[in-house]
């Protein structure tokens, strides 16, 4: 059976993109943050996973407001990044996946959830720029990725409890797929933060390390919140916290956290990561 | 069930109604995706802003670089973030520009809530 074998979460912000782009790795702003990566990187250098699949949000390339969906999951081939309008350089091509992605598709209809299949997606920032922390130099290319795309951008948007459990759902799937694939599972986004009005720039650093706290042992607690209260707590771009809420839903059973590091302020945001790995 | 949310100061919730009223001006902006939309808007931005069919407010906001203007009407912030994009300016640059603040005065509110707590 095809296998999680770990799960990350990681800040995917375009200001990482654009740093990784100019060399600023090593710069006083940014050290502390990029510090964090190598030991995840030799993870996923060791453990070899044939697949990720990624929780992402599109934050205006592919998805607009006339055709929006609460759950998109991608079972192309191949993805194209694209122009976003504001200056993150285009990085090459993702490789895809067509065949536990077909399997998750109908596993999550059996399973009462009913997502926006995609054969053909532009992925954005959201996608990208973790893929570019993990695998420096865009060496991606032998990950066969499997999109996972939620709506954080307008409201309705899914609960955090259900994005939980479409996590469990996906988790249960792929355990019930049948090859000896390995798969790691990332939560991009997040932590707190607020881009837009009156109250921009709002961080709240002990919310975003409790949060880290109980996604390893108590992610139910977090399943408790609503959206409102992850955007009073943790600002408007708070309820990406539910991307990472996805990716441990993913891992069932008991998990261990074998990696953590948080830097705040990375751009407006707190930046967190964690290496989850299945005790 | 009410889709009313939960007042939080400072902030609009993007919902149903704000997508409506905003559909054309988010269209717009989405456009700036396209390198060739974004000259055409900067040769002729009142002219740009009349082909996506602005409201005269969002068209005003959009010429004053009024931020705050434009989520009042119905600008999303993911599709304002690429209006700001054109315009050279980051999400420290908008911040300020939202709240009242220099972008160094923005700056030092951030580093307040997260590196800087303990230095002062």
């Amino acid at each position: 059976m095809a296998k999680i074998i770990g799960g990350i979460t990681t800040s995917h912000i375009p200001a990482i993109g654009i740093a990784m782009d100019k060399g600023l790795e090593d710069t006083p702003y940014w050290k502390d943050f990029f510090a964090g990566y190598p030991p995840v990187r030799e993870w996923l250098n060791e453990q070899q996973p044939d697949i990720a699949i990624v929780f992402y949000n599109d934050h205006g390339l592919e998805m607009f407001l006339d055709k929006k969906p609460t759950f998109a999951l991608g079972c192309a081939p191949r993805y194209e990044n694209a122009d976003e309008g504001w200056g993150i350089a285009t990085i090459p091509a993702v490789t895809g996946e067509t065949e536990l992605s077909w399997h998750i598709a109908n596993e999550l209809i059996e399973d009462d959830f009913d997502p926006t299949i995609c054969q053909e997606i532009k992925v954005d920032h959201g996608l990208t720029v973790p893929l570019s922390l993990m695998y420096p130099g865009h060496n991606y290319q032998h990950l066969k990725v499997i999109p996972v795309c939620i709506n954080c951008e307008r409201y309705p948007m899914p609960k955090p409890s259900r994005c939980y459990a479409l996590g469990q759902a996906i988790g249960r799937a792929v355990e019930s797929f049948a090859g000896e694939q390995k798969v790691v599972v990332f939560g991009t986004g997040g932590l707190s933060h607020q881009l837009d009005g009156e109250r921009a720039g709002i961080i709240n650093s002990s919310f975003d390390l409790e949060c880290m706290d109980k996604l390893v042992n108590d992610p139910e607690a977090l399943t408790k919140y609503s959206n409102d209260d992850l955007v009073e707590v943790a600002g408007a771009q708070g309820v990406e916290l539910n991307m990472w809420l996805a990716m441990r839903g993913c891992m069932l059973g008991n998990v261990k956290e074998v990696h953590r590091n948080y830097v705040a302020p990375i751009s407006n945001t707190g930046a967190g990561l964690q290496l989850l790995i299945n005790e | 069930m009410s889709s009313k949310h939960r007042d939080v100061p400072g902030t609009i919730f993007f919902d149903g109604p704000m997508s409506t009223k905003g559909y054309s001006l988010n269209k717009m902006c989405y456009s700036f995706n396209n390198a060739d939309a974004r000259e055409a808007f900067k040769s002729d931005e009142a002219g740009y802003c009349d082909k996506f069919g602005l409201t005269e407010e969002q068209k005003e906001a959009i010429l004053k670089r009024d931020l705050n203007a434009l989520l009042r009407l119905g600008g999303s912030v993911y599709y304002l973030a690429k209006f700001a994009g054109l315009l050279g300016l980051n999400m420290q640059d908008i911040g300020g520009m939202q709240t009242g603040r220099t972008k160094e005065e923005f700056q030092a509110y951030l580093d307040s809530q997260g590196r800087g707590k303990n230095n002062g």
